[in-house]
């Protein structure tokens, strides 16, 4: 694995044409969560003209709904949920400027071109280890949606938090290329 | 007739749920731990630690090993001299569920098909019932997370197709799944039955220990051919690409309709959760 770099929110269009699938990273600054029902939400709001509850311009959302955060804690166990589930709305938020995403698993084609058209990376947190990525969280505080319960907009303070380029900028998978690399059949 | 209150039930299933998403089993680390010496892939490698050391922090902080802390499915083999005192069974496994997911600080989620509104409080669960001979009552909790479940699938082969299309299916279903259900995963296949024992059998071989192979010598020949062909995948920790990318595949397999052979797989991740009690 190449070595690990260390980036900063918000992300500029500079940073990301440096990042490349398998790159390790260590965010700081702050990102959004949502997952399902706030993603309609949100490109509902798109559909009608209306202003969104944050600028998505240059940030990063990470589709998490994490267990309730114990008394003296920002958060509870805070790992990634499947990201297909949010294709069909994350090419509209991406038109609109958002530049990273973080999530486990597959990307449709229509995602993977928006990042390629409109500059912007997909980055794999790793599924299950919520206790483990929960360390990375200094602050969480809900802006938006709270009755969604779990599924309410969060913006976090992360400091040092843990991914991998998936997709990137410039085309690449890593599902695909890491798969190829070890299949035997 | 032994007598068994109904509130003991509850305490039990409120304790359950809390230890199954909050301690990962040894068994499951033992396979952590195994698959470090086999994983050829450096990435691969990182991930597995991860893991190790993310069922460290939650036991130790006694926070959920994952955010999904899952539907609240339960298995019960209620003695048939067994007689439940002071409530009734489902109401109290309910309450069990209900005061487990809000005491261990686990997530909620449990909602309505449609609207999507949250039920609150991760009710209503699962529940498995059978009727066992003896006195005892036997509680097993399995929560079950949304993003491998999702995976899971259940298909009315053709008996034509015979033990190969049966492997192949499930490799198939393994490998389109990919990435999604964060591997590396546990598979559970249940061959034959009808449609819904299919399913209900390929949920019940995941109680079994990781890696405890099916008594029926043909059936445990079957789990290890599906191990090696679905690591030979190259899918690996995460998806990222490497060897593990099952810890085990556990198979049950009973006799089927003379028109039919129904299998079903269904996929647990790593966080492969499940703790039972006798009461």
């Amino acid at each position: 694995m190449p070595d690990v770099k260390k980036v900063t929110t918000p992300l500029t269009e500079d940073v990301i044409n440096t990042l490349r699938i398998g790159d390790k990273l260590l965010i700081t600054g702050v990102i959004y969560t949502g997952r399902d029902a706030a993603h309609k939400r949100l490109t509902d709001l798109v559909e009608k003209g209306e202003t969104l509850p944050f600028d998505v311009q240059g940030q990063i959302i990470y589709y998490v709904g994490p267990t309730p955060a114990k008394p003296g804690k920002p958060i509870g166990s805070a790992g990634p949920t499947t990201s297909y589930r949010m294709d069909a709305y994350a090419p509209t938020l991406i038109a609109l400027g958002l530049k990273g995403m973080i999530g486990k698993g597959m990307r449709s084609k229509e995602v993977k071109d928006a990042m390629v058209a409109h500059k912007a990376v997909y980055l794999g947190a790793t599924g299950g280890a919520g206790a483990l990525i929960s360390k990375s969280v200094k602050k969480s505080d809900i802006i938006a949606y709270e009755d969604l319960g779990p599924e309410a907009i969060r913006r976090l303070e992360v400091e040092d938090f843990p991914v991998v380029v998936i997709n990137d900028a410039h085309g690449g998978d890593l599902y695909e290329e890491g798969t190829a690399r070890f299949r035997r059949s | 007739m032994r007598e068994v209150s109904a509130v003991e039930i509850t305490r039990v299933v409120r304790d359950l749920f809390m230890d199954a998403n909050i301690n990962l089993g040894e068994d499951v680390l033992a396979a952590f731990r195994q698959a470090l010496e086999t994983e050829e892939s450096p990435t691969g490698r990182e991930i597995l630690n991860e893991l190790i050391e993310n069922a460290r922090i939650a036991r130790e902080e006694q926070i959920a090993i994952c955010q999904d802390t899952g539907l609240a499915v339960i298995f019960v083999e209620l003695g048939q001299d067994v007689h439940v005192v002071d409530g009734d069974l489902n109401k109290a496994l309910n309450e069990g569920v209900r005061q487990g997911y809000k005491e261990g600080y686990l997530r909620k989620s449990a909602c309505h098909c449609f609207t999507r509104k949250n039920t609150g409080d991760n009710t209503p669960a699962i529940i498995h019932a059978e009727i066992v001979p003896g006195e005892r009552i036997k509680v097993t909790a399995a929560p079950k997370g949304g993003g491998s479940e999702n995976m899971s699938q259940v298909m009315m082969l053709t008996p034509a197709v015979g033990i190969e299309g049966v492997k192949e299916y499930v490799v198939r279903r393994v490998r389109e799944s990919g990435a999604n259900p964060c591997p590396p995963v546990v598979v559970g296949v249940g061959i034959g039955g009808t449609f819904e024992q299919a399913a209900l059998i390929a949920k019940k071989a995941l109680l079994r220990p990781l890696g405890v192979r099916n008594e029926d010598p043909e059936v445990a020949a079957l789990e290890a051919d599906l191990l090696a062909r679905i690591n030979d995948l190259g899918i690996g920790p995460q998806g990222y690409g490497g060897r593990t990318t099952a810890l085990a595949v556990h198979v049950n397999m009973m006799p089927c309709h003379i028109a039919s052979l129904p299998v079903a797989v269904n996929i647990p991740c790593h966080a492969h959760r499940h703790k039972e009690a006798v009461i």
